[in-house]
């Protein structure tokens, strides 16, 4: 019963959005918008489940004094501060919470991510070793690429920038393009297994 | 105080100690590590209340011409569930919040993945390989053969030997070339992050230096 209640709930869904996708008529229109509502809500109460596991987490290494547990009150801290000034002050321009955004999380994560260029640059550096033919090939395709983005690429020859284009727009679009395709299809057969009961280990198990 | 010249210096301050990784882990990176942790849980956090609860929940609920919208109960119903998988004794409730989520997130990809993912890339490359130079010509033929050549390399229900083998390894060759050329384009754009963070150090942080020690500026 623990879960045949919860297939149930997602076939009955599942079948909702499919049928409003080629049904668009009443009821099942109104149904499948309330339902994308519906999945929205539910889906911020999970960001909520993931805010309190992040709480639970570090009290509890801190609670067992945990490795690394001293820098688990700067997380909780940080956590409370921003959360108390969206609560109090909202999120519009010049709040507090306003302008912890702009000067500490946006810069921040920025630079986490621009952190990954050098991590990016010596994973290439291991990976770019021309092994064989192809691996030559995807050498040559990124660093293309790379000289074609940068005015440098342009002044040690004018055809570099255009050589990048013609990777983009057609050798890059094709296997890009067979890589959706075939992601489409293993997303619309995963989809009807879950829809149909076959795939059940989002619940916990195959039981 | 200055609250311009205090948001510079607190992203300067930030920048730096997560640069200081690049040296080794240390102490700084992990202070400044944890507190993006946290304050970006609590960014979501109110995200999800300011932008989808209260517009998409909340004003349902208690329409502004006032009233009160019992529907609106369910998802309520149904996100308490979410929350009461933190309880042991009630995480199973969870399941039903899980089964509405993943039945909905099913449904609706499986349509919109076929629809956009599969059929409209399959449309687009329907194209003309007979019209316009030699050289767009080539780059269409290319563009076909790539797609479907490609496909068959994804096709794992036929052993990859004979025909199917060496159409395989042109796919394989063409997926190569436009793996580089992503990988090009991703490592570009962290450089483009890189030098954004550079510009602001040097040209938002470096001159207020001079100003607090009251060196003109």
């Amino acid at each position: 019963m623990r879960l045949v209640i919860p297939l149930a709930i997602t076939f009955v869904t599942g079948m909702i959005m499919v049928l409003h996708f080629f049904v668009p008529h009443q009821p099942i229109k109104l149904l499948g918008d309330n339902l994308q509502d519906w999945f929205m809500i539910v889906t911020a109460a999970s960001i909520f489940l993931g805010a309190l596991n992040l709480m639970h987490v570090h009290f509890r290494k801190i609670k067992l004094k945990l490795k690394n547990w001293k820098y688990s009150p700067v997380t909780l801290t940080g956590f409370m501060v921003m959360f108390i000034a969206g609560l109090i002050y909202g999120v519009t321009e010049a709040k507090p919470f306003d302008f912890m955004f702009m000067n500490m999380v946006a810069p921040m994560g920025s630079t986490m991510f621009s952190l990954l260029a050098f991590f990016v640059a010596s994973a290439a550096f291991r990976a770019f070793r021309a092994s064989n033919w192809r691996a030559t090939l995807l050498l040559t395709s990124a660093f293309i690429v790379m000289l074609g983005q940068v005015p440098i690429g342009a002044m040690i020859w004018d055809k570099i920038p255009l050589a990048k284009v013609w990777l983009m727009t057609f050798p890059n679009t094709a296997g890009q393009r067979a890589v959706m395709i075939g992601a489409a299809m293993g997303v619309v057969s995963t989809s009807l297994r879950m829809i149909f009961g076959i795939e059940r280990s989002y619940l916990g198990g195959t039981d | 105080m200055n609250w311009e010249i205090l948001g510079i210096w607190l992203g300067a301050g930030l920048t730096l100690c997560l640069y200081s990784f690049l040296y080794r882990d240390n102490p700084f990176y992990k202070f400044a590590e944890h507190l993006f942790v946290g304050m970006s849980a609590a960014y979501w956090v109110i995200y999800s209340i300011e932008n989808v609860l209260i517009p998409n929940w909340w004003q349902q609920m208690f329409p502004a011409g006032g009233g009160f919208n019992w529907v609106w109960i369910f998802p309520g119903i149904f996100a308490l569930f979410m929350l009461a998988r933190i309880i042991p004794k009630t995480a199973g409730l969870s399941r039903m919040a899980l089964g509405m989520i993943i039945g909905t997130g099913a449904g609706l990809n499986m349509v919109s993945f076929f629809q956009t993912n599969a059929m409209a890339q399959v449309k687009g490359t329907i194209i003309s390989v007979s019209s316009g130079g030699v050289w767009i010509i080539f780059s269409n033929i290319l563009l076909v053969v790539g797609v479907v050549t490609g496909l068959v390399y994804f096709f794992f229900s036929k052993a990859h030997t004979g025909i199917v083998g060496k159409t395989a390894n042109v796919g394989i060759t063409i997926l190569m070339i436009a793996f580089g050329a992503s990988f090009g384009y991703t490592i570009m754009a962290r450089i483009s992050l890189l030098i954004g963070r550079c510009q602001f150090l040097l040209e938002d942080w470096l001159p207020t230096i001079p100003r607090l020690l009251g060196l003109g500026g």
